[in-house]
């Protein structure tokens, strides 16, 4: 009860800005009332409340759960590899051994982000303004792949701990030399894919779950190594997006020479 | 009443497909793959019907007061077409709907307490308390510079891909900079930001400029601006890391 105390007062804070920008822009810069107040007040009232409460379910229920199914999974009586080991950094970590882990990594980037709803909205919107060029299940099935592959892979680095910007930033290089061989309308959207797909319930889950890796796994800091499984799945699938828009593409010459 | 019950159902549906995947892939990985009960099964259970709950009334509450307001405000501004007043709106739109997002306040938490577990800073919670709001300021901030500077292109037509790849070079000389502590969690924070209340009043922004704009075409300039918001606070927080912890 306290700790749902605690939030309230800490969400009512965070809210007070939104608050600030809505009043100060519609009466400083627009000139008008706000409209329909007690609704919107109503509403304001809910978006606390709501708030609250998944912060502290967050904290006791996916956090926990993250870190528990890394504890698991990477576990020394599940892998087998010795718990004791010392933690020098030059320790040899056997890769192979936490296979699980990265496929569980897949499994859940690529369900959650399958029924991420802001992706759908993303999607139906694409669909609407290319006047059916991009079609809504290729999309979200091209940003599933892309953020499971890249949770994975996000997995497979902390396990074998090379530095994080070696794989981002190959990656970042991959994706500008697939920009410029891409379908110029596509750009755009691919790009804002890689931001939509991790939602509010995602994100902390797979975050526990770097960090309880990088805990568990010898030799590696849960702060140096534990994060950039976001940063992963944030990049991959703007580059499976092009990809889809490249194969697309392509199908779609092809049947109009026939 | 039947008709408001049933429309109470499928928003409820539509929180619980949130987390749906999320129980039965792990449902499956405790059944088949490691055979063992889940441990604090009570606790994780509880956290996950408060989850379902708070988000279901969050989500009730952006529908019925922040998205009509924030969306219609993005239009007028777009429709006014004075620059500055569009500008400083992005601006404060990007900054305070960050401060908001659930998903930011948990893991910067996160981070100061992983900082200060391995002495990167002190370990009380004042310093704590310090560095997460710092992170989470130095998140906000950037994320309102990054939409400032999206309606800015879209008002001018700059090229979206020219401000991503000098963004990207950015981040490639400031990783050589910045204390290795700092770049996993800023790499990270370009994703974490851009959730919940940012996309859809953001989208929003950006879909009501480009289609107000003459020559402007809403797929090749609407969109854009989350792109921007996702890159902007991986340079910022950066930056944060080497202001407090010094260059590597």
């Amino acid at each position: 009860m306290q700790l749902l105390l605690d939030s309230l007062l800490g969400t009512i804070k965070d809210i007070l800005p939104i608050l600030f920008v809505i009043g100060f822009f519609q009466t400083v810069a627009l000139k008008q009332k706000i409209p329909n107040f007690p609704r919107i007040a109503f509403g304001m009232m809910l978006v606390i409340i709501g708030l609250s409460i998944f912060l502290v379910g967050l904290e006791k229920g996916v956090f926990p759960i993250g870190i528990e199914m890394a504890n698991q999974l990477s576990g020394s009586s599940f892998t087998g590899v010795s718990a004791d080991a010392s933690d020098a950094a030059d320790v040899v970590v056997d890769a192979a051994k936490y296979l699980w882990v990265y496929v569980f990594a897949f499994m859940i980037g690529f369900s959650t982000t399958l029924a991420e709803p802001a992706l759908i909205a993303v999607a139906l919107k694409a669909r609407e303004i290319s006047t059916g060029a991009i079609s809504p299940w290729g999309l979200r099935i091209a940003v599933a792949l892309g953020v499971a592959i890249g949770i994975s892979l996000g997995t497979y680095r902390i396990v074998v701990g090379t530095p994080l910007y070696v794989y981002i930033i190959t990656g970042y290089i991959f994706l500008v030399i697939q920009t410029f061989l891409s379908p110029k309308m596509f750009v755009p959207l691919a790009y804002d894919c890689g931001g939509v797909t991790t939602s509010t319930v995602t994100v902390p889950l797979v975050a526990a779950l770097g960090i309880g890796l990088a805990t568990n796994v010898p030799g590696r800091s849960p702060l140096i190594d534990g994060f950039g499984l976001i940063a992963f799945a944030s990049l991959f699938p703007m580059i499976t997006v092009l990809g889809y828009a490249k194969i697309a593409e392509i199908i779609s010459k092809r049947s109009v020479n026939k | 009443m039947a008709e408001t019950l049933k429309f109470f159902l499928k928003k409820f549906f539509t929180v619980c497909l949130d987390i749906l995947p999320i129980i039965v892939v792990i449902a499956f990985f405790q059944l088949l793959v490691l055979r063992a009960p889940f441990p604090n099964l009570q606790e994780a259970l509880f956290g996950v019907f408060l989850v379902v709950l708070g988000l279901f009334i969050f989500i009730q509450g952006l529908e019925t007061a922040l998205f009509p307001i924030g969306e219609k405000m993005a239009n007028q501004f777009a429709l006014k077409g004075n620059a500055f007043w569009v500008i400083a709106f992005g601006f404060a739109l990007g900054f305070s709907t960050t401060i908001a997002e659930p998903a930011l306040t948990i893991i910067a938490q996160k981070a100061g307490n992983l900082a200060a577990d391995a002495g990167a800073i002190k370990k009380e919670a004042e310093s704590i308390d310090n560095y997460v709001l710092g992170l989470r300021l130095s998140v906000a901030f950037s994320v309102g510079l990054a939409i400032a500077l999206g309606v800015l292109r879209i008002i001018k037509g700059w090229s979206l891909v020219g401000l991503i790849i000098s963004g990207y070079c950015l981040v490639v000389f400031l990783t050589y900079f910045a204390p290795e502590t700092i770049i996993g969690i800023a790499y990270d924070s370009g994703g974490i930001t851009t959730s919940t209340i940012t996309v859809p009043l953001v989208a929003a922004l950006g879909i009501g400029l480009a289609t107000s704009i003459r020559g402007r075409s809403p797929v090749l300039d609407g969109f854009g601006l989350i792109a921007l918001a996702s890159l902007n606070p991986v340079l910022f927080v950066m930056m944060y890391g080497i202001a407090i912890h010094g260059i590597k």
